[in-house]
């Protein structure tokens, strides 16, 4: 009997190292990232592993030892990895990929760890998103350890954006926090009275800074704004008392009660004063907004690293469960298998793989993404800061033209490259805003998509794993601290903007023409693809892709049996489900990718020639078993959707055009997944067969 | 009188000693299984070597530390990112295997002849550092070799401390039997050091300091030359692992004299 299994033969030889994350993750070329990669790494898994073990995080308290953490952070260039060279740091440009890497190799062990390091950044990001040349060279300067003979203490931020009930935080859009007018003498600089309380605000123990969102409570000031302030400023600077939190206790959280008298000058990106009113550059959720699109990225990286970090430990754990025991003497499968002799024991760990590689996929791809956006970004705030354009509606006059171009620019390349006008595609690619449009409407997509997929999904999963270790998941014995990344994976899937936020926010941007067009173009991508590897899941993923794609304009159009429209901003039964679907959809597509780039650029590492063939069956393997996955979501979701709300009995006794075009397009996806099984069984293989270390390379 | 050195560490990579090894027969003789995909970690002696180099460069000015390094140059730069985060060095790469199967003798001259070919290097400020050991096999036979091929006759080996006199000669600890020391006194450069472990703790990584040693490295392994290693000096009958046998418990809150009449009691058994 012929086993079409047997036409891949190269299995995975060694856990995928740091030369197959560098191609992966595109930072092959990028030594300074990946400095900072072992840099962060010797950290995690020296001073905070350590920390952990010794049960450091049973204390809400900073204690000495978390304390000496952030020295460790300092003095392995953790901290200044932010900055740029002129204000101490040590890279040069956009840093969202290499944050990104460094909040994953702190959750690699610790989250909160991962929190604590990245909180003074995200003190920063206002600061560092809309601050006005002076406190941006301040603040980030500041922020930089002293060099040796340098005598000053480094500042620490902390940023607070929540309040106490009943406005808590993101999206709310009321602020309790309220700045006045305390004194503006005649040519003399205003002073503001501010008064903010906080609630569960990283770093709050030890921070010398604060950015702090806050409303007008005077008319003399416009509008609400961020704003610096300073211990040692004139009033109130309380940080409170720890908040009681079950999770990421590595990280320093408290409840501030601030009442300060603090100049304008404090006003994140500045301020104008027309007819005697203070009229703040931006107001807070300008500022907030461009802040939370770029770190709820290192978010998302959190959960992930835990995903990945649990692989190691969850198969040493089950090839080594029997041994001791009689029946699994040297050499016999029971001994050097285990539970791996299982099929559902390989195939769970599986499901757990490939959700941390499609998220780490995703998640990264956003940061990378970012690095791109900002200096356009940039280019258009300053040019907007020139002309004066301010308010949504003037600046959507302005894009209206680059919107057009844009699309113009998506339509051309989704040709083959033959067929394009050259000339055309560089003139676009030159004009910054048509460039700035494509890159938003991709970034508006894939933050939300991985801070909620990575996050929420990956909570789900890391339940997963811990089950996969018995009993011994839920001790504090458990090698890679599972059980404490699964419940600090709750926080992730929360702070910055829980689940709902992130779906509210794809619910908008995912529709935006100028995604769907490049969405369209990664369909027939998808589809080439297929055409030449067909053991990718590229075609299984496309057919999804074509389902969702169908459904969302289905949905956008339709109405119930009750005659309501289906696609609609309060009707969360509808846009939520499919924003969760799309997240799946594009991490599995950008698995693909990433495993296409490993085999594109895996023989230019002569270290990986031995093994590359095993690593790219492996993630090929990996690519359709998650392509399968992600269509089996997105059929369940579309399916419920489009059926879901015609009249009971409506679509079998009168199906209409649109419901038959539905059934068929679901009936090619059924017929795709021809073959993710076989790819399941071939993974599953390799997970047998790979060379795992002796031991974990952090303590318990 | 301040002294300023040529030191030139000898040290490659070696496989982390986390992983599995397991000798495998490969078609030019024996090796690891998967050798080439295990991450590797810079030989912890060494290592040693390196920092005892960039802490005597420390403390005295205008002393330069190279890394001399025999192995794949791919897997070399790997390496680098973490190593050139530790200590500023020059490097020098050559490109060959780093294997504990190569026949320490080539290996020696290999090393010595790229250190010969060092632009501007003093001979009369040289120190030559290198682990007395190796992780990956351990002849301890290598930096003998490399002090003759450059005609250096002083030679230390298993030292732990070198301290540079006020007239600027050495004070050199080497670890003798029954954890003893044999102390010697060295009129000066040139000199060849097997260093033990030394005294220092391993420096942490800082990437400011890896992005000036980059400047060199990449440089360095941009021209790395292929290091001609004969293979047919030496033939091995057979390789194994050392026989251990590892008994892991993981007792927590125990008191110190229980774990020591433990120790006692299975050191008598």
């Amino acid at each position: 009997m012929s086993n079409i299994n047997t036409e891949k033969t190269a299995l995975m030889s060694t856990l995928p190292g740091d030369d197959v994350r560098q191609i992966m993750w595109r930072f092959a070329d990028r030594y300074e990232h990946q400095m900072v990669v072992q840099a962060t790494r010797s950290v995690a898994r020296g001073m905070v592993a350590r920390l952990v073990a010794d049960k450091q995080r049973h204390t809400h308290d900073w204690t000495p030892q978390k304390q000496e953490m952030l020295k460790a952070f300092d003095e392995a260039g953790v901290t200044a990895a932010f900055m740029e060279p002129d204000q101490g740091g040590y890279i040069t440009g956009p840093k969202n990929l290499v944050l990104a890497l460094v909040a994953f190799e702190l959750a690699w062990v610790d989250a909160g760890a991962a929190t604590a390091s990245l909180a003074n950044n995200l003190a920063l990001e206002p600061i560092h998103e809309k601050g006005t040349p002076e406190q941006i060279h301040h603040y980030m300067s500041g922020c930089v350890p002293p060099k040796p003979g340098e005598k000053r203490e480094i500042l620490r931020g902390s940023f607070a954006l929540t309040e106490p009930l009943p406005y808590v935080g993101v999206d709310a859009g009321m602020l309790s926090g309220k700045i006045r007018i305390a004194e503006w003498k005649e040519g003399k600089e205003p002073i503001i009275q501010v008064e903010k309380r906080g609630r569960f605000i990283t770093n709050m123990g030890y921070a010398t800074f604060v950015t702090a969102a806050v409303d007008t409570d005077d008319p003399r000031i416009k509008s609400s704004c961020m704003v610096i302030l300073e211990k040692g400023d004139q009033g109130i600077y309380d940080p409170g008392a720890p908040t009681l939190k079950l999770v990421h206790q590595l990280s320093c959280t408290h409840d501030p009660i601030f009442n300060l008298k603090i100049p304008a000058s404090r006003i994140i990106g500045g301020y104008t004063i027309k007819d005697g009113v203070i009229i703040p550059n931006y107001n807070h959720n300008e500022v907030i907004e461009a802040v939370f699109r770029r770190t709820r990225v290192t978010v998302a990286m959190m959960t992930t690293a835990k995903l990945l970090s649990a692989i190691e430990p969850v198969i040493r754990y089950q090839r080594t469960r029997y041994r001791g025991g009689e029946a699994a003497k040297p050499g016999t499968p029971r001994y050097d298998l285990g539970i791996q002799q299982k099929e559902d024991a390989q195939h769970r760990l599986l499901d757990v793989w490939a959700t941390g590689e499609a998220s780490a996929s995703l998640g990264f791809e956003a940061a990378r993404l970012f690095d791109e956006f900002d200096p356009l970004e940039k280019q258009k705030d300053a040019m907007f800061l020139k002309d004066g354009i301010k308010g949504p509606r003037a600046q959507m006059k302005v894009f209206a033209e680059p919107r057009k171009r844009a699309l113009e620019y998506i339509e051309i390349m989704g040709k083959p490259e033959a067929q394009r006008d050259a000339k055309r595609v560089q003139d676009l690619e030159n004009d910054f805003l048509t460039m700035y449009v494509v890159k938003e409407s991709l970034a508006d997509v894939f933050c939300p998509a991985c801070k909620l997929w990575n996050t929420g999904y990956g909570a789900t999963m890391m339940r997963e794993a811990v089950s996969l270790m018995g009993g011994y998941g839920i001790t504090e014995d458990c090698p890679g601290f599972l059980t404490q990344k699964w419940s600090d994976a709750q926080l992730e899937a929360t702070y910055e903007g829980p689940e709902c936020v992130q779906r509210r926010q794809m619910s908008l941007t995912m529709v935006s023409d100028v995604f769907l067009a490049q969405f369209k173009n990664w369909i027939k991508d998808l589809r080439a693809l297929d055409a030449k590897k067909p053991g990718m899941g590229a075609g299984t993923l496309a057919s999804a892709m074509e389902l969702w794609l169908w459904s969302i304009e289905y949905l956008q159009n339709a109405k119930d049996a009750n005659g309501k429209t289906l696609y609609a901003g309060q009707r969360q039964g509808v846009t939520f489900p499919m924003a969760d679907a799309l997240a799946w959809l594009l991490g599995s597509r950008q698995l693909i990718l990433d495993t296409l780039e490993l085999e594109r650029k895996g023989p230019e590492n002569s270290v990986l020639a031995e093994g590359l063939t095993g690593f790219v069956n492996f993630y090929s393997d990996l690519s359709y078993l998650q392509a399968a996955r992600a269509a089996g979501e997105v059929g369940k979701v579309c399916a419920e959707l489009v059926y879901g709300y015609q009249a009971k009995g409506a679509t079998c006794a009168l199906p209409n055009a649109a419901i038959k075009t539905f059934a068929e397009l679901r009936s090619k996806l059924d017929g795709s997944l021809a073959g993710a099984r076989l790819a399941k069984d071939r993974a599953a293989e390799a997970v047998t067969q790979v060379m795992i270390p002796e031991a974990l390379d952090y303590p318990l | 009188m301040t002294t300023a050195f040529n030191i030139v560490v000898c040290g490659s990579l070696v496989p982390d000693p986390l992983q599995t090894l397991e000798p495998i027969q490969g078609p030019t003789g024996p090796a690891l299984k998967n050798e080439m995909m295990l991450p590797s970690v810079l030989d912890p002696w060494a290592g040693h070597a390196l920092f005892e180099a960039a802490n005597l460069a420390k403390h005295h000015p205008g002393t330069k530390v190279y890394l001399v390094s025999l192995g794949p140059k791919a897997k070399l730069q790997q390496l680098m990112m973490t190593i050139a985060q530790k200590v500023p060095f020059e490097f020098v790469c050559l490109d060959g295997p780093a294997s504990g199967f190569l026949d320490s003798r080539e290996v020696a001259k290999a090393l010595a002849s790229a250190i010969e070919k060092i632009p501007g290097l003093d001979k009369t400020k040289l120190l030559v550092f290198g682990g007395y050991s190796s992780a990956s096999r351990d002849a301890g036979t290598t930096m003998q070799m490399i002090a003759e091929q450059l005609g250096i006759s002083d030679v230390f080996l298993g030292a732990d401390e070198l301290k540079v006199q006020p007239d600027g000669s050495f004070r050199i600890m080497e670890r003798i039997e029954g954890g003893q020391y044999q102390i010697s006194s060295c009129a000066g450069a040139p000199i060849v050091i097997g260093w033990a472990t030394g005294n220092l703790p391993e420096p942490p990584n800082n990437p400011q300091v890896g992005m000036a040693n980059m400047r060199t490295i990449m440089p360095a392994l941009q021209k790395a030359q292929p290091a001609a290693l004969k293979t047919d000096g030496i033939q091995y009958a057979s390789v194994q692992l050392p026989q251990q046998q590892r008994q892991t418990k993981i007792v927590k809150d125990t008191p110190v004299e229980e774990i020591a009449k433990e120790i006692v009691a299975w050191i008598r058994s």
